[in-house]
């Protein structure tokens, strides 16, 4: 039965000014419930101030196997990086 | 993926999660008669804990592709294992106490390296549970060490609930192959640390010939014939635990099939993403 649950991703906020990360998944028949059975398995110990839960179905993921060519683009940019550039020796602030 | 890493690595992990469900019931047999109300919250929680580890666990397989209900049913029909550890009853409170100290204690001992297995899933998982553990350890020995500082029967509960617990405690550490010390490896990093936590409680350990030589502390033999007994279903609880989880499941069926009843009109009405 609880397979038959829809399977909910779920992200929570450690603290305010952070990001939501991903901390794992769980099932459930609806959202409400989904959010309440998230509080109390990955926020027993005050770990959150905010829990967002995305039903996993509505993920669109990039595939591990496209993963080359996928993000083939961004690598041969290195010029993209500051690291790139020489900075005169003795400068400071650039 | 290759195949083979895959089913290992589902069958230890849903092992790994029944181990966590049915764990909670030595322990929640007690709930209702802790010896204090702090006791109880604190049991309570530890309780809630592992049926929190065990959730973890079940998702971490359902990355693999495994079913849930299908590892539910192979662990009600007895086809796959869990801990031979829980097969064990817990006859007083001080056996409450001696699980946390060193059941749990053991546990760490085992899933600590596993934060660094090959798998992401479960070594997060693992992150969490063992960063939960140390706190159900701690409160286990803060327990025996009110029983061992208490009256002489007390004292007494004590010394008797760690003979009970040593010899199934020691030989928890189970033959997985997604980790990355030897069984013997773990179980001697167990001994060296947990001997001198029973000294402290001015306890002996149930082993005439352990001794310190000079570098680590050697045991005895385990014995394995109880130990493969134990496992292969002829412990003192074993039927209880599988009847009792099996009973839990069935009656909580009607509660799993409202709710998708609600959600399903909920969402006939609203149309809502579910």
């Amino acid at each position: 039965m609880s397979s038959q649950f829809p399977l909910w991703e779920v992200f929570v906020r450690s603290k305010r000014g952070l990001a939501h990360n991903h901390v794992g998944s769980l099932r459930a028949p609806d959202a409400e419930m989904a959010l309440r059975n998230a509080r109390d398995v990955y926020t027993r110990r005050q770990e959150g101030v905010s829990i967002w839960v995305v039903p996993a179905a509505s993920i669109m993921a990039s595939s591990p196997d496209e993963k080359d060519s996928f993000f083939d683009p961004a690598g041969d940019k290195p010029y993209r990086h500051p690291t790139f550039y020489d900075v005169p020796e003795g400068l400071t602030h650039i | 993926m290759p195949e083979g890493y895959r089913k290992t690595l589902i069958r230890q992990i849903a092992q790994h999660a029944h181990s966590e469900i049915i764990g909670m019931q030595p322990e929640g047999n007690w709930i209702t008669r802790a010896p204090s109300l702090r006791r109880k919250c604190i049991l309570v929680a530890k309780v809630q804990d592992e049926a929190g580890h065990g959730l973890y666990l079940y998702s971490a397989a359902e990355t693999l592709g495994a079913d849930r209900d299908e590892l539910l049913d192979l662990l009600h029909t007895g086809r796959q294992r869990y801990s031979t550890i829980f097969n064990y009853p817990t006859t007083c409170w001080a056996d409450v106490a001696a699980i946390g100290w060193l059941v749990d204690g053991a546990a760490i001992m085992n899933q600590v390296p596993l934060t660094r297995c090959s798998y992401g899933p479960y070594a997060r998982a693992m992150t969490r549970v063992c960063k939960e553990e140390s706190f159900h350890q701690r409160q286990g020995y803060e327990s025996m060490t009110t029983l061992a500082t208490g009256t002489p029967k007390q004292r007494e509960m004590a010394q008797r609930a760690l003979d009970r617990s040593w010899w199934p405690a020691l030989a928890q550490s189970m033959a997985w192959g997604i980790k990355r010390f030897s069984n013997d490896e773990l179980r001697q990093r167990f001994v060296d640390a947990t001997v001198p936590q029973a000294h402290h409680l001015g306890l002996e350990v149930p082993d005439p010939t352990l001794h310190h030589d000079g570098q680590r502390w050697v045991s005895g033999d385990i014995d394995w014939t109880e130990f493969y007994a134990v496992m292969k279903g002829n412990g003192p609880c074993n039927r209880e635990r599988i009847a009792t989880r099996v009973r839990a499941h069935e009656e909580g069926a009607w509660v799993r099939e409202a709710a998708a009843a609600y959600a399903a009109k909920q969402k006939a009405r609203t149309g809502a993403v579910a």
